[in-house]
């Protein structure tokens, strides 16, 4: 059974080394001159103003917690989901309630404006 | 038995080249073709100076990128910002190892092949998030929180589509998810499935940060986004990475609703036998190349969503819909309601 997932192990690992094909090219092959200018943060041909470590809006954070929320929704429907045909009546009214938890959590966040980009 | 274990992993290599090889040339060929699809739709003629027709364009880019001099800015983490690139390329590769091409035509038949598939088209952010965190540029900054809480707001819409595909099919297993599909054209799984079918193909570009929702990398907004300090093979990395997922979602698309390899033409009595010739690999790839083409006509044709709209469309429209479609799905499979359940 395991053995299947040895072509898989073996992918990923080409897949990495096939990244460092072009930038192994372009260290050896490329030519290398830089200088002050070119190699300085990029901002429209000004000098920077600032750090570029700024402040940035919550809601960018906000998002990212809302998704593990719901991502693991989603884990846990994804082996729910493949036996939905065998399981007893237990199994479906247990995903009922864990359903309408989240669906009460997620009708709060929309009301209270979480979800609001303007 | 250690020249046999050798002999295995050989054998594999060779199996993971012939997947790895025909992809980039794929990808390659695919910037070609939008430059030409986008070229004729806006009345123009597009690339055609390198080779016949500029057949040999994509060739000419690959050596332009890979001999052009790799830029590494001075404000950025070093190792972050080479290491970036690999790990956005990495996964987009790796999801290949369980995709079947025809019924045995498959490099690792996994019975959890979705949930890997799940795992490694989110794994895609991390590059997004390293690269615009260690160029330490503004618009990089800018462009990778946008696009990563773009990506995530989608993937839950992705994810939860799936999960109608999963309950119709009861199996993790893709070989075994386009074989519930077989039967005829009707069975596939578009037709019961058809809101999750549009989004996921919808959630699948936005996951891809292609127009119509590339404001991550917005050229007019914020230049090039996280790869706005990207050069040389740098760059193409990202490239490559960005053009590996789309044709993979093209390709899980057709999978996933459009019944993979089998024939359009099963069940229909005289078509059925005059098709039989035609191997399950060519329906597959011509049905994910329709898909190819729906990237290209979607960028020549709408444009750019504006950030408060991509969110309140991924969260707002999307989970609401899908949620409401897979319970819908659950009751009629409980039920055994139609021919498909």
């Amino acid at each position: 059974m395991l053995e299947n997932y040895l072509p898989v192990l073996v992918f990923i690992a080409l897949g990495l080394a096939f990244g460092l094909v072009p930038l192994f090219i372009g260290f050896v092959i490329a030519p290398h001159r830089p200088d002050s200018e070119k190699i300085s943060p990029y901002e429209c041909g000004f000098e920077p103003f600032e750090a570029a470590r700024f402040k940035f809006d919550v809601r960018f954070y906000l998002v990212a917690i809302l998704f593990i929320i719901f991502d693991l929704e989603v884990a846990f429907l994804f082996p729910w989901a493949v036996v939905l045909r065998d399981i007893p009546v237990l199994g479906i009214w247990a995903m009922v309630i864990f359903g309408l938890l989240l669906a009460i959590g997620f009708i709060y966040e929309w009301r209270k404006g979480a979800l609001e980009w303007e | 038995m250690i020249t046999e274990q050798l002999f295995t992993l050989a054998w594999i290599l060779v199996k993971i080249l012939a997947i790895l090889l025909p992809l980039v040339v794929v990808i390659a060929y695919t910037t070609f073709f939008e430059r030409k699809v986008i070229g004729y739709m806006q009345v123009r003629i597009g690339p055609n100076r390198v080779g016949p027709r500029g057949f040999l364009q994509p060739w000419a880019d690959v050596f332009k990128l890979l001999l052009k001099e790799i830029i590494v800015p001075s404000a950025s983490n070093r190792f972050l910002f080479l290491l970036a690139p690999i790990l956005a390329l990495a996964p987009a590769l790796a999801a290949w190892a369980v995709i079947p091409f025809d019924q045995q035509l498959v490099l690792a038949n996994v019975n959890a092949g979705l949930l890997f598939l799940l795992a490694m088209t989110s794994l895609g952010v991390y590059g997004i998030v390293i690269a615009g965190w260690a160029s330490n540029s503004k618009y990089a900054f800018l462009g990778a929180l946008r696009s990563s809480a773009q990506i995530i707001s989608y993937e839950i819409a992705m994810g939860i589509a799936l999960i109608g595909v999963l309950m119709a099919a009861g199996s993790l297993n893709l070989t075994e998810i386009v074989m519930a599909q077989s039967g005829n054209l009707l069975s596939w799984y578009w037709l019961p499935l058809f809101p999750l079918f549009v989004v996921y193909w919808i959630a699948g570009v936005a996951e891809t940060n292609r127009l119509p929702f590339d404001l991550a990398e917005g050229e007019s907004e914020i230049v090039a986004g996280f790869h706005v300090e990207y050069a040389g093979g740098a760059f193409a990395l990202f490239f490559l990475a960005e053009y590996a997922n789309m044709i993979l979602i093209s390709v899980l698309t057709a999978l996933l609703f459009f019944g993979g390899w089998l024939s359009p033409f099963q069940g229909i009595p005289v078509l059925e036998e005059a098709f039989a010739w035609v191997p399950g690999i060519a329906w597959l790839l011509l049905k994910s190349a329709c898909f190819m083409f729906m990237y290209l006509w979607l960028r020549a044709t709408f444009p750019r969503y504006r950030y408060d709209q991509v969110m309140r469309l991924g969260w707002k429209v999307f989970i609401p819909l899908t949620t409401f479609w897979i319970i819908l799905v659950a009751v009629a499979v409980r039920l055994g309601v139609g021919p498909w359940f």
